[in-house]
């Protein structure tokens, strides 16, 4: 469902579960990195790029609302690049990217972001790792000061690296190992992918986390942080060409690098239905399903990837749409029923429907149902009013993210790390309202096929047989 | 169109929304949860703005809400939220979980439309009514597009779900049935276990630590939620924000519409006084690899003269991020957690001062004691002068980022206007902040961070 109808007072369904209260707060996070297929922004000659001899491409979008810009450096280097092994390694690095550099002393760098009254952060995908600052403007220039002298300078050493790793197996512990969605969702996904690359965790498996070295992150760091491996984008209140200017001035000093070879690792074709479960200490069983679907490479010509994002907003964009009408509403057989595609990425594709079935209600329905629905528009195709909600919702959200510069820097950002192009922001969204009902139905006839399906599920296990991960003595209360 | 990039995508900062179910794959890490916290939690609490050029004018409608408003011509939408003191703060013992029913109810039957009709609408002409209720406030939120069509729409919508809710028996027995699995679901979950029972063990015998449970949820009937709702969403109770693409008159002719059905009750109610708890050790099992850690005490009222000491104290404490000292102790030294904070969130009464931290769960004693020895050396000694002057800093000359939308402004409003703050709070912001001393500091974790009154939670404890 796309959006909760019940606010309790103290956050009580499986989806509100009680996180501490800051935990709450990330809500921008989700606001910016809002698909990019449904967010174009109107453009002319704003924003601009240029690009610098040794590679690096700067894109700037000039937006003068507020005193404020955002600083952001995409490389192209994800947990799909890494090698079993060392998987994970592209989000250590991450960690490590706010140690030392050669002039800057560990820590240093937040503590400049913070006195010059910005905040800081960096993610970690399987595609890309990207680092930002938001600032008054008149910091920028020294924001992108320090992002460039971490691009090649940064001073790796055991000890850092030593504590930082520990941070990161809790980071694992916390999202996944002590999250039971999160264990299968790794689950699923291992399994769904069998050579492509996106079958390993951002986060790592444990193992490899727990055998990690300082080099394997310095060997990282040596291979993939380049100029001509990056690309920096700006938005806010900035000149273009000062901008430019201050890129050249402290970007323009490092050479490009050879980078290595990425092999295709292309994922054979699945032949038959595969099923995995995860048992873990919950109540709710909860279900998840991923075919294989394909994804969008040529903007112009390809069709079905956006007919595809269609089909997904008419199942679950909004709270009128199917799911929440059918599933959680009508026949209540779902506590939550979700759908999601994304075509924008450098791997492959899936389109993934999820759920948790109504207290009462078995697995084996909630799968049910949702085939049902499939099933209803491959035999009955949708209606053009679902269709004008789908454009409706997509102009709307095109004029409500101007609110956010966070929100459009993470747009031109996100397109350009899935290798489209930020001036195809606006065509995809115009291919998105060419989609017809007919497209909708016949791509709903044509991936949804077992034979590239996936399936996980969470077997729910009362915690009081859940034994702790370690043996333990007794508990006091 | 559903975003799912994303690793923890929580769609609404509000207490009471949620993480979006859909969000499959694992594919984003982010480095902090806790930095993206702070700057959210700051927002939320109103506490950290600015000042120059942003004009509130405020008015009491006909109906008697106070209205808050900011015209913002640059971007054709339009920003409501109405404000209600209507929160968990105000429900009657046995009944926990009526405010949040109360307020979830509201769209799924209004008027002469059913729900199926209202989230139609709405999608129809691209506008998004949110909004939740937490301790103290249940507010109803919307965003349109500000041309005529839509804007009209959106407002009729909205003055319908909040004046003549119908409260349909038959979607109330489908949301209790939710809310009761949610509640089931929660009971394994080590931090939503953490959170009630912190809640519970720092605020005992008082609303602000009762948490819905299967019982109280149950015995829910359609006439509690009527009844609520027309002592509650009175218009003299109300507060109205408006930020967006009008002028002053159309944003009056917009708060007396959306207000002048109200039911009659609301005005100014304030929950029973707080009781300070005896320090405690609390352990609750769980097979959880990490154990779950609180630590804290109600420590705030808004309003209160200690406020920005305490504010800009807890920066260098625990609030400023990766340059915070419980940062740099539990993680960046010690590898200890990937999160560790303290806030300070002041409400009518006194809200909570509270540090969390999760950790594998065989450290957990090594983890709190560095935490209790880092909080001791920070009441008894404040912040060097050094960190008192980063900590200004960062809070005065980020004002700008903190109000660079019409959404964080809304917050903003909505925060002042609720809790009754001066309308140059924003204004003023920067001098208090930069008028704090060590000194101020000291007294007011001295005051408000008694030793003697802190709770300690440990889920997942050996």
């Amino acid at each position: 469902m796309r959006s909760l109808r019940i606010l309790a007072e103290a956050p009580i369904s499986p989806f509100r579960q009680r996180l501490p209260n800051p935990y709450m707060r990330s809500s921008f996070a989700a606001i910016a990195l809002l698909a990019v297929a449904a967010l174009p922004a109107p453009t002319l000659a704003n924003p601009y790029e240029t690009k610098l001899a040794n590679g690096l491409r700067v894109i700037v979008k000039e937006d003068p609302r507020a005193p404020t810009a955002v600083h952001m450096v995409w490389y192209r280097a994800g947990s799909m690049d890494e090698k079993d092994g060392t998987s994970g390694v592209a989000h250590v690095l991450e960690h490590l990217m706010f140690k030392g550099t050669r002039t800057l002393k560990s820590g240093e760098f937040n503590k400049r972001v913070a006195e010059a009254g910005g905040r800081d952060n960096a993610f970690t995908s399987r595609d890309y790792t990207a680092y930002f600052q938001i600032v008054p403007k008149a910091a920028l220039p020294e924001m992108m000061k320090l992002e460039a002298d971490r691009m090649a300078n940064l001073t790796l050493d055991a000890k850092e690296f030593a504590a930082e790793i520990k941070v990161v197996m809790e980071e694992r512990r916390l999202r996944t190992d002590d999250n039971p969605q999160g264990l299968v969702h790794e689950a699923l996904n291992s399994t769904l992918f069998q050579a492509h690359p996106y079958r390993r965790p951002v986060i790592g498996w444990m193992d490899d986390l727990e055998h990690m070295t300082w080099q394997d992150a310095r060997d990282w760091y040596r291979q993939w942080y380049a100029p001509n491996n990056a690309y920096v984008v700006v938005v806010g209140d900035v000149d273009h060409r000062e901008v430019f200017r201050l890129a050249q001035k402290y970007y323009g000093a490092y050479k490009s690098k050879a980078l290595p070879e990425r092999k295709p690792q292309n994922e054979p074709e699945q032949a038959g239905i595969r099923r995995v479960s995860v048992k873990a200490p919950a109540k709710l069983p909860y279900l998840a399903m991923a075919w294989k679907a394909p994804k969008l490479r040529d903007v112009q010509k390809d069709r079905d990837p956006y007919a595809l994002e269609v089909l997904a907003a008419i199942l679950d964009g909004h709270d009128a749409s199917r799911f929440s009408k059918n599933l959680v509403r009508g026949s209540r057989i779902a506590q939550s029923a979700g759908a999601g595609y994304d075509g924008s990425l450098r791997g492959e594709a899936t389109f993934t429907l999820d759920g948790q079935p109504a207290e009462g209600k078995t697995i084996a329905e909630l799968e049910a149902a949702l085939r049902a629905e499939l099933k209803r528009v491959q035999d009955e195709g949708v209606s053009a009013e679902e269709l004008a909600r789908v454009k409706t919702q997509s102009i709307a959200a095109q004029t409500y993210k101007r609110d956010s510069l966070m929100a459009q820097a993470m747009e031109i950002g996100g397109m350009e790390a899935s290798g489209l192009n930020w001036r195809d922001i606006d065509t995809l969204l115009e291919k998105l309202k060419t989609v017809t009902a007919e497209e909708v139905q016949a791509v709903a006839k044509k991936y949804f096929t077992d034979d590239t399906l996936s399936i996980a599920v969470l077997d729910p296990q009362p915690i009081e047989q859940s034994k702790p991960r370690k043996p333990s003595g007794a508990v006091r209360h | 169109m559903k975003q799912s990039k994303l690793i923890a995508p929580h769609p609404h900062p509000r207490p009471g929304a949620g993480l979006l179910v859909g969000s499959l794959r694992s594919i984003i890490v982010w480095r902090s949860r806790a930095l993206l916290a702070l700057v959210c939690l700051m927002t939320s609490l109103a506490s950290s703005l600015v000042s120059a050029g942003v004009k509130i004018e405020h008015w009491v409608a006909p109906s008697g809400a106070k209205v808050y408003f900011v015209e913002a011509r640059v971007l054709p939408i339009l920003d409501v939220q109405i404000d209600f003191a209507a929160g968990g703060a105000f429900v009657a013992a046995g009944k926990a979980g009526v405010a949040g029913l109360t307020r979830g109810m509201l769209e799924t039957g209004a008027g002469a439309l059913d729900e199926e009709a209202i989230a139609g609408r709405l999608v129809d002409i691209g506008a998004r009514l949110g909004g939740g209720a937490d301790s103290d406030r249940a507010s109803v939120s919307l965003r349109t597009l500000v041309s005529r069509t839509e804007r009209e729409a959106a407002l009729e919508l909205m003055r319908t779900v909040l004046s003549a809710p119908t409260f349909p028996q038959a979607a109330l027995e489908r949301e209790k049935a939710r809310t009761i699995a949610g509640i089931r679901e929660a009971e394994t979950r080590p931090d939503a276990i953490a959170g009630k029972r912190f809640a519970a063990a720092i605020y005992p015998d008082h609303p602000y630590g009762v948490s819905p449970t299967v019982e109280t949820v149950s015995a829910i009937s359609r006439d509690d939620l009527a009844d609520f709702h027309r002592r509650h969403y009175g218009a003299k109770g109300a507060v109205v924000s408006i930020i967006g693409d009008v002028s002053r008159a159309e944003a009056e002719a917009i708060a007396q519409r959306l207000t002048e059905a109200l039911p009659a009750g609301g005005g100014a109610l304030v929950p029973p006084p707080v009781k300070m708890p005896q320090r405690a050790t609390i352990k609750i099992p769980h097979p959880a690899a990490q154990s779950h850690v609180h630590v804290g005490l109600p420590a705030i009222s808004r309003g209160d003269a200690d406020y920005f000491p305490l504010l800009v104290g807890n920066y260098t404490l625990g609030g400023g991020g990766f340059v915070s000292r419980l940062m740099k102790e539990v993680r960046e030294k010690r590898g200890y957690a990937y999160s560790v904070y303290s806030y300070v969130a002041p409400r009518k009464l006194e809200g909570p001062f509270e540090i969390g931290l999760q950790t594998k769960r065989e450290q957990v004693d090594d983890a709190l004691k560095v935490v209790n020895e880092v909080l001791t050396d920070y009441i008894a000694k404040g912040p060097t002068p050094q960190e008192l002057a980063a900590a200004k800093k960062n809070m005065v000359d980020g004002l700008a980022l903190r109000m660079d939308s019409n959404a964080k402004l809304l917050g903003y409003l909505s925060a002042i206007g609720f809790h009754g703050l001066p309308l140059s709070y924003l204004d003023d912001f920067a001098g208090k902040v930069k008028a704090v001393t060590v000194e101020q500091i000291r007294a007011a974790f001295a005051r408000h961070v008694k030793a003697e009154n802190l709770v300690t939670v440990v889920v997942a404890a050996d």
